[in-house]
């Protein structure tokens, strides 16, 4: 393996990289002011305590500087003047994909959407640009009181459960994107899975992104209620444009006592885009959150999702896994902040670095000395495939008092010559081979996901490395 | 039919030159010893046959069936038939060996044609039997963790179930007791037949007790100097490798100019 046959790549998104002439009914227009929050309330006919949100929010965005003192420099290539904040076509999705205008359903189809959700989903939101065209669930779900529509819909059907919990887990002030997204959020899904109900198959969002310059700020809302579970999962493509697209999403889910939520990404974003995520999540007495986090594409990415431990015995858990290619960086880890007796955390974070692509390992665990019986577990391990390639480990672990305990593990490990060498004399090619080495690095974190999604993840890692060989 | 190895020059890539002129002939049907005291040049010629990165080759050629090997890549080498049984079989973490060897065998089919499981298991479970390889093997992570034996176990098994039309087994003795060194010759011994030809690569004669080898070879200073039937491994064995070198450093060595 040398590296000149592992040069730069552009990598091939087949099934992401195109999109279709823009039509829009609503444009907000570039650049980003209180008029522009205007906008979006009144297309949307919101209530005035929402308005009043956004634009608290959008003063919170102005006065927080950018987080380069840590993070990547990249950010200052985000040009938020010439940025597009809202761009839509109808204000309401439809229940049947025959009244999705053509180019969009087009979209979805080649996608694998429409196909997904007669196989194995309980429900699907298709967002395109700033508003979901289509959302649909089972109706046996909707019979036992499941709601899941999109964050407009959620605020108007279901006002008091949605005021009662939005922005909770995630204040505004956070960080500067989570406040931009509270300024100018569109999309997204709400959820709400009553006591007791437990949703046997998963729901699913897909986020698509056609415009150019354009910023997609989807707002996710699940509140599983005592008892209940609920697996949902998202996707999400993009084609790839010669300007940065920005993709800035906040993500809060509530687990009350005994609920168990499972949120599955799979992030495939085109490599000019910005993504820059919070998610967090509350887990009540007894509850589970798991997050499994795939980050394939985007130019750079900053996603760190966290669970605030809230009642005694609640589990997270965050599963990550990142492949930085030629041009990407991906900065991802896990937040555990411990609040209640015996609760724990798991941490399992796998970074593949391809060319001069760059993976960051952010964590950090919270457990103060009051509490008794808690337990973390972190593991990060990094993969290198080339000498270019860059890893780094930034965790940050606070644990105090004598009756907790933590576990902390970091590898980083190279491919090496002479595994490519004893698998190519097999009959592997080089491509072949650096597939298998890189899905055996996370063949045990995969067993972990839904069957769907490890079987798209490996045909998304197969693609990369055909792509990152020569 | 035959592996041919004709005034075969090689060097370590920017070094030192390892192989110096050596010719060798593997019919089909036959196997082959190659003898030889360390640094002789045994496991660089497994290895440049193979097309290891490591290595260049400065002259001559190497021939399956009449075709040239030395341009092609790794892989098409072995999807050309040449099987190389390594001395220090790799470790490949999280590929399980029933996924990693379906994957070398799917990479023998056409485009779009797929293995078939139910008839892969049962080659492979017949093939492990006669390899006494337990079951839980398939699972178990290539090579991973594995004792010295069951790497060479596994070696043989990749052997028996790619099928090459060339096999070289380098070194496959080392790092065996006598009971694995036992079940690993019984497994080349039955893969024996018209339709392989074998090259054995070995120190020690003790191998060659149980796989008897129908020519055996004696390479020195990266050329072969001597061959004849199996009683040369027992005379090596007797004698050592220093009245070969003795024998040569005047005639042979002499008459012949080292390449630089």
């Amino acid at each position: 393996m040398s590296t000149e046959t592992l040069s730069q790549l552009d990598v091939d998104r087949t099934r992401g990289d195109f999109h279709y002439p823009e039509q829009h009914t609503f444009d907000a227009g570039s650049g980003l002011s209180h008029a522009t929050v205007d906008y979006i309330s009144n297309v949307k006919g919101e209530p005035d305590w929402i308005r009043e949100f956004r634009h608290k929010a959008l003063d919170v965005f102005f006065s927080k500087p950018m987080p380069t003192h840590w993070a990547s420099a990249d950010l200052e290539n985000i040009i938020f003047e010439k940025i597009r904040y809202y761009l839509a076509n109808a204000q309401r999705p439809t229940r049947s994909w025959d009244e999705v205008p053509d180019d969009v359903k087009r979209t979805f189809e080649r996608l694998g959407i429409p196909e997904q959700e007669r196989k194995f989903l309980a429900g699907v939101e298709a967002q395109f640009d700033s508003e979901a065209v289509y959302s649909n669930m089972k109706k046996a779900l909707g019979d036992q009181g499941v709601v899941f529509v999109g964050s407009t819909d959620g605020l108007k059907e279901h006002p008091e459960l949605f005021k009662k919990w939005f922005g909770k887990v995630i204040p505004t002030g956070d960080n500067k994107f989570s406040a931009l997204n509270s300024a100018v959020f569109s999309g997204g899904s709400f959820i709400y899975v009553p006591p007791g109900v437990k949703v046997k198959h998963p729901l699913q969002a897909y986020f698509r992104i056609n415009a150019e310059n354009f910023g997609q700020f989807e707002r996710t809302l699940i509140i599983a209620d005592e008892g209940s579970e609920v697996m949902y999962m998202e996707g999400c493509t993009a084609p790839k444009f010669e300007t940065a697209t920005l993709h800035s999403a906040v993500v809060e889910l509530v687990a009350l006592k005994g609920a168990k939520i499972q949120y599955v990404t799979v992030q495939n974003w085109s490599a000019n885009v910005f993504n820059l995520v919070t998610k967090r999540a509350i887990a009540h007495e007894e509850a589970e959150v798991k997050w499994i986090d795939c980050n394939i594409g985007s130019r750079l990415t900053m996603k760190y999702p966290g669970v605030i431990l809230k009642g005694r015995k609640a589990r997270g858990e965050v599963l990550s896994i990142a492949l930085a290619n030629n041009g990407q960086h991906q900065d991802t880890g896990a937040k555990m902040i411990h609040a209640a007796d015996e609760t724990t955390s798991n941490i399992i974070a796998k970074s593949i670095s391809i060319g001069k692509g760059r993976s960051s390992y952010r964590g950090l665990v919270h457990i103060p000395k009051h509490l008794k019986g808690c337990k973390n577990n972190t593991e990060c391990d990094a993969l290198l495939i080339n000498s270019t390639s860059r890893t780094d480990t930034y965790p940050a672990i606070t644990v105090r008092g004598s009756g907790n305990s933590v576990q902390h593990e970091a590898s980083v490990s190279q491919v090496s010559a002479e595994q490519i060498f004893y698998m190519q004399q097999r009959g592997l090619s080089e491509a072949q081979a650096m597939s298998l080495s890189v899905n055996g690095f996370v063949n045990d974190l995969v067993r972990e996901f839904p069957m769907e999604y490890s079987v798209e993840l490996k045909r998304l890692i197969d693609l990369e490395m055909e792509d990152s060989v020569g | 039919m035959s592996l041919v190895i004709h005034n075969l020059h090689a060097r370590v890539v920017g070094g030192q030159q390892i192989l110096r002129g050596l010719n060798l002939e593997i019919e089909k049907g036959s196997v082959h010893a190659i003898m030889g005291p360390n640094g002789s040049g045994k496991s660089t010629l497994s290895k440049v046959i193979a097309g290891h990165p490591d290595y260049e080759v400065t002259a001559g050629e190497v021939l399956l069936d009449g075709v040239n090997v030395l341009g092609m890549e790794p892989d098409a080498r072995s999807r050309a038939g040449l099987f190389l049984a390594f001395q220090y079989p790799v470790e490949i973490p999280g590929v399980s060996n029933a996924n990693f060897i379906r994957a070398a065998l799917q990479a023998r089919l056409a485009a779009g044609e797929e293995l078939e499981a139910t008839e892969y298991y049962g080659d492979l479970y017949k093939e492990m039997d006669r390899l006494e390889i337990p079951r839980n093997f398939t699972a178990r992570s290539v090579n991973e963790g594995f004792s010295g034996g069951e790497k060479k176990r596994n070696e043989v098994l990749q052997m028996a179930m790619l099928k090459p039309a060339y096999a070289i087994l380098d070194e496959t003795d080392s790092g065996l007791d006598i009971d694995a060194l036992k079940v690993v010759s019984a497994g080349v011994n039955a893969l024996r037949g018209p339709n392989l030809g074998v090259l054995v690569i070995t120190h020690y004669q003790r191998l060659l007790d149980y796989i008897t080898p129908d020519v055996v070879h004696v390479l020195v200073g990266g050329r072969i100097v001597r061959s004849a039937g199996p009683e040369l491994a027992l005379e090596l064995e007797a004698k050592g490798y220093d009245w070969i070198r003795d024998e040569l450093s005047e005639a042979a060595l002499a008459a012949e100019p080292v390449l630089a």
